[in-house]
């Protein structure tokens, strides 16, 4: 923004004081330690604890607690805001990222199950300002409406790509079925994944 | 979610400690995660600990999938394998991904209904992050007892609301009172191919995968039979390489089963000389069909009229709710193409991907 203050640094300022607001009632409710002598197995938590991710090569220093989803920490720790949090449950697709070369929801994970992997978002995909082929097929082929399940569903895509880099139309049907399209701009989209892989894409009014 | 601490044990037998120890007052094991961050996010379970034994191997066990020629004796015991001398076995980590277990070719070549009931299991960021074990031991789907409102039978209520209510996709096999349908597609796969789940923290080394699940009037809050401290290792079952899966879904590329079907078969001569039939999501455990395993015993695998007059016997004894009759069809198709399936035979309406 012009004025030097982003949306997002407004909006963690002004969260702060309701977080300094419900910390108090945190330190009334402090959980009495663990008993002395019981196993002697690491524990994380429950307070935030300190915890290096791997995202988009770069080394993100953050302290989380545990109850923290690997979404929310890169949403609000990492200002890595593509993956967005929609049904939080796994079902939809819209929080999608690579970790270690695998498509998984960053909504049912939690932030400290992610520290020792190499988590890819969709900002990591452009290399600079030059775009992945497959969000420039994604432009070409119109493959979004509202856009909210696009960052999601080019993480998909791109990790479909990387494991099978000629997919079928069913194999790409069944490699994007965690992704849900509410504007159902599915067609496209598998046009897009057919044009990034060189393939010829299926007619616009051909059934799916 | 609540706050909690990540309890990170370093063996299985530590993770069993921490939760029979009485240092916190609602340890729960998590491995993927998936199921347990769902109860946490509706409010269901509000644990204090979660014990992380995602990262853990059962004891002797380098690699998340192993065959035998024969049975290994973990146990003390070298059972023989139930079906003919050539089978082997298969032992998979409790840890091991979905995905990993779906794509395996061991896996594939051993029991392909194995390996197909997980392809078939959520999506690809599920199958990326759910376990084994995780998947055996997830708590039913069932709309009333995942919703916190819904005071129900399983989470310690007065009344099944299924039974009043919206019912379409309960059990149409058991007497109640509980009417979930069991939520795993890896147990009924297990069930074909003599499956086992191996135990650390209790008494036992191992279970039956038969003897892993309760019906309803045996206890409704809990689904299995495992004790306190009881952690499953890793799981083992007999190679069935004729064998198939096929699941019946609203939405075939990924939705919850409406009915779905695991078929192992032996073939000699031309005749099917031996077969298990499981059912899956018609009942709150796994749902054998012995009926239908009988009727195909002599049958030509070519011989279609009598495979498909074996699998109308598969809705007997059903009594369906309200909403949900359309299952006892739906079933026997299943099982036919799950027998299709495992034939390698054409399956109808295969190419639009129930993969």
């Amino acid at each position: 923004m012009s004025d030097g203050v982003s949306r997002r640094s407004f909006l963690k300022t002004a969260g702060a004081s309701a977080a300094a607001a419900s910390l108090a009632q945190v330190a009334q409710a402090a959980i009495a330690p663990p008993e002395a002598g019981v196993p002697a197995t690491p524990t994380l938590g429950p307070d935030a604890t300190d915890v290096t991710l791997s995202v988009n090569g770069k080394p993100m220093k953050l302290r989380v607690d545990p109850a923290t989803t690997l979404l929310s920490a890169l949403r609000m720790e990492c200002d890595l805001t593509g993956a967005k949090e929609v049904c939080d449950r796994a079902s939809c697709g819209a929080c999608s990222v690579i970790i270690d070369g695998r498509l998984v929801a960053s909504c049912m994970m939690l932030a400290l199950d992610a520290e020792g992997t190499k988590i890819t978002t969709v900002e990591g995909l452009a290399k600079g300002d030059e775009l992945d082929p497959l969000q420039l097929a994604f432009v070409k082929h119109d493959a979004l409406q509202c856009g909210y399940c696009t960052p999601g569903l080019v993480v998909a895509c791109r990790a479909l790509l990387d494991k099978n880099p000629k997919p079928s139309l069913s194999q790409i049907k069944s490699g994007l079925s965690g992704n849900i399209c509410r504007c159902g701009t599915y067609t496209n989209i598998f046009n897009a994944v057919l044009e990034a892989s060189g393939q010829k894409p299926i007619a616009d009014s051909a059934p799916v | 979610m609540n706050r909690f601490t990540l309890v990170r044990p370093k063996s299985y037998a530590d993770a069993s400690g921490v939760l029979t120890s009485k240092t916190y007052s609602l340890p729960v094991l998590k491995a993927g995660g998936l199921d347990v961050l769902d109860h946490m996010k509706e409010a269901l379970w509000s644990p204090d600990a979660l014990v992380d034994v995602k990262r853990l191997m059962p004891a002797g066990q380098r690699e998340p999938i192993a065959t035998f020629t024969r049975e290994v004796s973990w146990n003390g015991s070298t059972p023989q394998p139930n079906w003919s001398s050539d089978n082997g076995f298969v032992h998979v980590a409790a840890s091991a991904l979905l995905a990993d277990v779906a794509s395996s070719p061991q896996v594939l070549a051993a029991a392909p209904v194995v390996a197909q009931s997980l392809a078939s299991a959520a999506t690809p960021q599920v199958r990326n992050v759910g376990t084994v074990a995780g998947n055996l031991l997830q708590r039913p789907r069932c709309w009333y007892y995942r919703q916190q409102q819904f005071d129900c039978l399983k989470k310690g209520g007065s009344q099944c609301f299924a039974v009043e209510g919206e019912n379409a996709y309960h059990a149409i096999f058991g007497p109640g009172p509980c009417h979930i349908v069991h939520p795993s597609n890896l147990a009924p796969a297990l069930m074909v191919c003599d499956g086992r789940v191996h135990l650390v923290g209790g008494k036992r080394d191992s279970l039956k995968i038969s003897e892993l699940y309760h019906m309803p009037e045996k206890g409704i809050t809990s689904e299995h039979n495992l004790e306190p401290g009881e952690i499953i290792t890793h799981i083992s079952f007999e190679s069935r390489q004729v064998s198939g899966f096929y699941s019946i879904k609203h939405k075939q590329s990924f939705d919850w089963p409406l009915v779905f079907a695991c078929v192992a078969l032996a073939v000699d001569a031309n005749k099917i000389t031996h077969a298990s039939v499981c059912a899956g999501a018609v009942a709150p455990v796994p749902w054998m069909l012995p009926s239908v395993a009988a009727a195909l015993v002599g049958v030509s695998p070519d011989d279609d009229a009598a495979i498909t007059a074996a699998c109308a016997k598969a809705g007997e004894g059903a009594k369906p709710m309200r909403d949900n009759g359309y299952k006892v069809q739906l079933l026997s198709v299943a099982v036919k193409r799950a027998i299709l399936v495992a034939l390698k035979k054409p399956v109808p309406g295969q190419e639009e991907g129930n993969s």
